[in-house]
């Protein structure tokens, strides 16, 4: 078996790189392989990885974060000690309430204060004793995204954070978490299968196609005009196989 | 004439004003006549339940008045009842069940205390699950009734050994739903403690305690049931004091009347501390949709 490393980096503030990746490698993983990935994220960075089910992304991110077990392979990961994860379902535990959900396992003594700031930057203000059950999917998206806030994290992963809301509910969480990542600076890195997601949210898109990158691409340029945002979506599109004269089913083109 | 407008859109988004729309092909709804068949059960009453019952006792009543039951073979409610009165002038009933509450009290606890511990140590560790989990599947394969004359021959017939057998009835549903709720936690939110790097002991204290304490609380419900059974058992055997006792005693003597109280107190001593459990779960697990409401 191939040797796989993987290192913390404690010091912060002082390297501009936040995450680095050599020639990644990984195998035997439920969601997909990766076949030798080389990513650097700078300090600040929103980057979103976008490709379709089964072409890495999620294992890349969860190979970051640490949390595949199971898995083999080889490579080099350098990652930061406090990353923090959101993922697609906001994995709330049921039996606490949403402060006490914010605030899991922080020991700090302002730590209640400082839940209850996250929960406002949010817009959940007042809801700190509601369980769980009581809020709607995008209520309980933001109070994850409160709980990962409330740590300061330096690189914030997002697994499909969006990808089980409807679309109205969507759209308000994108301007909500490019808002947020404007506040706090994390590096982000935005798993996604959503081209208008990618380009709204991310600074940088970069494409995954059978565990390898296919495309890295600045969207600031592009964002900058109708027409510009426009082609990059068709390219994008056409990079993930949808044929780019039809009208893609499932993507919603609509022109602002 | 006022006519309805209706106003449309073409293809080319220019609204254009229609008058006589088509008729609407949907049928009147109002919340009191709904229009679609409801195929699921309605909410139950709070003390439905209670029915059944009642109708028994009902029927039962009926037949010993017109004579259908013989009252040797079963004597008639209101016999049972002023047997019942009988006995607490006596001071024989009160004494009889303060006698069994005290067994039962202490071998639930004895049964909850060690069926927690073990569920812990054997569910929370690797080695514990080694060493104790096969132990008490096997106990389990062997019916704690089975057991009483080795208990006998080791405890004696006093209250040891009594006390030891309603535990056992007690442990053991405790023991398996507990470790198995401890077992079964969701992965989920073992990866969400690991992504907040939650240490050892805040991860036992936040997410697997209150996890496990569903399946705690269900153990309960078994066990409490389970202590009167093992009860009703050790009463009958070598007891002189107890609702089983006297329930033995009435057989001696073909006192079916006494007979039909000692079964209706264990009867009302079940269920209520079976609705007692359950009020403890509403209670504890007001964070469940299912009992918030």
């Amino acid at each position: 078996m191939a040797s796989y490393t993987r290192e913390v980096r404690t010091e912060s503030g002082s390297v501009e790189t936040v995450v680095s990746i050599r020639n990644l490698v990984r195998r035997f993983t439920l969601k997909g392989v990766l076949n030798g990935i080389d990513l650097t994220i700078t300090k600040g960075e929103f980057v979103a990885l976008l490709g379709r089910s089964g072409s890495g992304k999620s294992t890349l991110l969860r190979a970051i974060a640490d949390l595949d077990r199971e898995a083999r392979g080889s490579g080099e990961i350098l990652a930061p000690k406090d990353l923090l994860v959101a993922f697609q379902d906001a994995r709330l535990l049921p039996w606490k309430r949403v402060l006490d959900n914010v605030i899991l396992g922080l020991d700090a003594p302002d730590a209640k204060a400082r839940g209850s700031r996250a929960l406002a930057e949010v817009e959940m203000s007042g809801r700190e004793q509601s369980w769980p059950y009581e809020l709607s999917g995008g209520e309980q998206q933001r109070v994850a995204l409160a709980r990962c806030l409330v740590r300061e994290p330096e690189l914030l992963l997002a697994d499909e954070p969006f990808g089980a809301l409807d679309a109205l509910t969507r759209i308000r969480m994108h301007s909500l978490l490019r808002t947020l990542a404007e506040v706090h600076r994390p590096a982000v890195l935005l798993v996604t299968h959503d081209v208008e997601e990618a380009i709204a949210l991310a600074d940088r898109i970069v494409m995954l196609d059978d565990g390898r990158i296919v495309a890295d691409i600045a969207v600031t340029p592009y964002r900058a005009t109708v027409a510009g945002h426009e082609e990059l979506k068709l390219n994008l599109l056409a990079l993930l196989g949808v044929e780019a004269n039809a009208p893609p089913t499932g993507q919603s083109v609509s022109v602002s | 004439m006022n006519m309805p407008l209706a106003r449309l859109a073409n293809d080319d988004g220019i609204v254009v004003a229609v008058t006589n729309p088509p008729k609407p092909a949907y049928s009147h709804t109002s919340i009191e006549t709904p229009r679609r068949r409801r195929l699921g059960l309605k909410a139950p009453l709070s003390f439905g339940w209670l029915l059944g019952p009642v109708l028994i006792v009902l029927f039962w009543g009926i037949g010993s008045a017109v004579g259908w039951i013989d009252s040797r073979i079963l004597p008639a409610p209101w016999v049972a009842v002023s047997t019942a009165f009988d006995l607490i002038e006596q001071g024989r009933l009160q004494e009889n069940i303060a006698v069994s509450a005290w067994r039962a009290a202490q071998g639930l606890f004895w049964g909850v205390a060690l069926g927690v511990i073990f569920a812990l140590l054997s569910g929370l560790t690797l080695v514990g699950g080694y060493l104790l989990d096969g132990l008490v599947q096997i106990k389990r394969a062997i019916p704690s009734l089975a057991l009483i004359p080795l208990f006998v021959l080791w405890f004696g017939i006093g209250e040891t050994m009594k006390v030891i057998v309603v535990a056992l009835g007690v442990f053991i549903p405790i023991y398996i739903h507990t470790h198995n709720a401890l077992r079964g936690i969701d992965i989920k939110h073992v990866e969400l403690a690991e992504s907040l790097d939650l240490t050892h002991a805040q991860f036992i204290r936040h997410v697997v305690l209150p996890g496990a304490l569903p399946g705690f609380l269900l153990g309960l419900r078994f066990g409490v049931m389970g202590a009167w059974l093992g009860l009703v058992v050790v009463e009958q055997l070598n007891a002189t004091s107890g609702i089983g006792y006297m329930i033995t005693l009435a057989r001696t003597y073909a006192q079916s009347d006494i007979i039909l109280v000692g079964l209706v107190v264990y009867a009302v001593l079940g269920v209520s501390s079976d609705l007692a459990v359950r009020f403890l779960e509403s209670k504890v697990l007001s964070w469940r949709r299912t009992l918030a409401k």
